[in-house]
């Protein structure tokens, strides 16, 4: 490997420092060699914005110290009492990096930040759903206006490519349907039941006891962050101008032990399914897999299987969520823009 | 009703469509056509499957007609039904009648519920089951699996359908 001559420097902000931008300034940390003998990138976090104040620095700042801030090892500032907004707009940087949490009713805080970060002229990553499934069509139509980048393959399926693979490496394919699993406490609580023979109930408690589910699991179970997904697919990749309202919503809620058993004795699993297809279809609902089909996953694993005009059936299998590998496909991102 | 035929033609032009003008005549509607000209008999005849739409005191004449024009009528019959799926059904299935259910689907003269198990734990929590739906063709499953939904949505009742 040999050090690239004309080195860039890339300087981000990441506004909202939970476990998604904690992973990326992890990642961010391990990855500075190769991303300067690789990508000839000098990638440094020169700004960070949460609900708990601010750190910045136009040189770069430390990683390792940023990360005390999730043990509470270190404490919170809020320099000259600048606000996130002021950050955004007046910071010298490239790429803004939106991880706050999602909020699909009212899109914010998040959509408030990513219009701020475009109208100012800065690219945006993002790993939020809330304001791609509500606002898609006008962000994107703001990010080419401004001439910024506007990516978000962390939105969908976590670590799992799936929008870049489709537009880049799918590329004069025509794209019929994607189908697949698109939350992993869904996968988890469904393959646990089937294996065990337990009840819903009980796994759900399980899954939260491992982390796998959150305390309020219903935008999970009731099928809402799927439906979410699924919007965001079918106004990326077919081009449609779809908000969560218009999918059609069945979670897992209502699955028994003695559905599992009879699916099994059948030869299927039953999953929960998002479809989206070319025609319009917007569906997420509990499906019956057949047990050889490649979107028959269990744990926490996402899937989906693309079907296109040329190059047929496509599945992906990965990781869908966890930090370091929402913080992959930011990163991916990240690169992609300076490609 | 639809019937199914195997009808032999000569190997000679023309005679598929000699063998079709008498279901139109008789009032038939043609289903489909599987035609094998690459296919022959012993005796050098083409054969040819017909399903068709036929009002089944029609069906003499039309044996009659197709004979008359030197094409041979090896067999006829129903329909079987050739595509099956299962879906699983979860809710209050027996309270809500259960029979009904399916007749909505027997009903259709193109489907029928062929097997069905059911998993009840107690009489007031919600039961599970598995139904094994045929038909006659892929199209009139897909039918059927829509009348299905649209009883079951009626009686809070959740259909599960393979991908």
């Amino acid at each position: 490997m040999s050090m690239r001559s004309n080195m860039k420097t890339v300087r981000i902000s990441i506004i909202g420092f939970g476990y998604v931008g904690a992973g990326l300034a992890e990642v961010i940390r391990r990855k500075r060699a190769d991303l300067v003998s690789t990508y000839g990138l000098d990638v440094r976090i020169v700004g960070i914005a949460d609900l708990n104040g601010i750190f910045i620095d136009e040189q770069g700042l430390d990683e390792a110290e940023l990360l005390k801030l999730r043990t509470g090892a270190k404490d919170w500032e809020r320099p000259g009492g600048m606000t996130t907004l002021e950050l955004i707009k007046e910071l010298d940087y490239e790429v803004m990096v939106e991880t706050t949490h999602t909020d699909v009713t009212s899109g914010q805080p998040g959509l408030t930040h990513i219009t701020t970060a475009l109208e100012s002229g800065r690219h945006v990553v993002t790993s939020n759903k809330g304001p791609l499934a509500l606002e898609y069509s006008r962000l994107t139509d703001l990010a080419a206006a401004q001439g910024c980048a506007l990516k978000y393959e962390a939105t969908v399926g976590g670590a799992m490519p799936l929008i870049s693979l489709i537009r880049d490496n799918l590329a004069g394919n025509g794209v019929l349907s994607i189908q697949g699993i698109l939350n992993g406490t869904c996968n988890y609580i469904l393959t646990r039941m089937a294996e065990e023979g337990l009840p819903y109930e009980h796994v759900l408690k399980e899954a939260q006891e491992l982390g796998y589910a959150e305390a309020d699991p219903s935008s999970d179970v009731k099928g809402l962050d799927t439906a979410v997904k699924l919007v965001i697919l079918a106004n990326s990749v077919f081009g449609m101008n779809a908000t969560y309202r218009d999918v059609e919503v069945t979670g897992i809620t209502a699955i028994t032990p003695d559905a599992l058993k009879l699916a099994d004795d059948a030869g299927y699993v039953i999953k929960l399914i998002g479809e989206v297809s070319r025609e319009g279809c917007l569906k997420a609902r509990p499906r019956l897999v057949p047990k050889d089909d490649p979107l028959n996953v269990g744990g926490t694993l996402n899937v989906a299987t693309i079907k296109t005009d040329l190059a047929g059936d496509i599945t992906v299998i990965g990781k869908g969520a966890g930090p370091i590998e929402a913080a992959s496909a930011i990163l991916a991102d990240i690169i992609s823009i300076y490609r | 009703m639809k019937i199914s035929m195997d009808i032999e033609l000569k190997d000679i032009p023309g005679q598929l469509v000699r063998a079709l003008q008498p279901v139109s005549d008789s009032g038939g509607n043609i289903v489909s056509v599987v035609h094998q000209h690459d296919k022959k008999t012993p005796s050098g005849r083409i054969p040819v499957q017909l399903v068709v739409e036929l009002d089944e005191q029609r069906l003499e004449r039309l044996v009659r007609a197709l004979t008359e024009r030197g094409v041979r009528v090896v067999r006829t019959g129903e329909e079987r039904l050739k595509e099956s799926m299962v879906v699983l059904l979860i809710g209050h299935i027996v309270h809500s009648d259960l029979r009904e259910t399916i007749d909505s689907i027997d009903r259709t003269g193109f489907a029928e519920v062929v097997a069905l198990s059911l998993s009840m734990p107690s009489v007031d929590e919600e039961s599970s089951a598995s139904v094994t739906i045929s038909a006659i063709g892929d199209q009139e499953l897909r039918e059927a699996l829509h009348i299905l939904e649209g009883t079951a949505k009626e009686k809070g009742i959740m259909v599960i359908a393979p991908i």
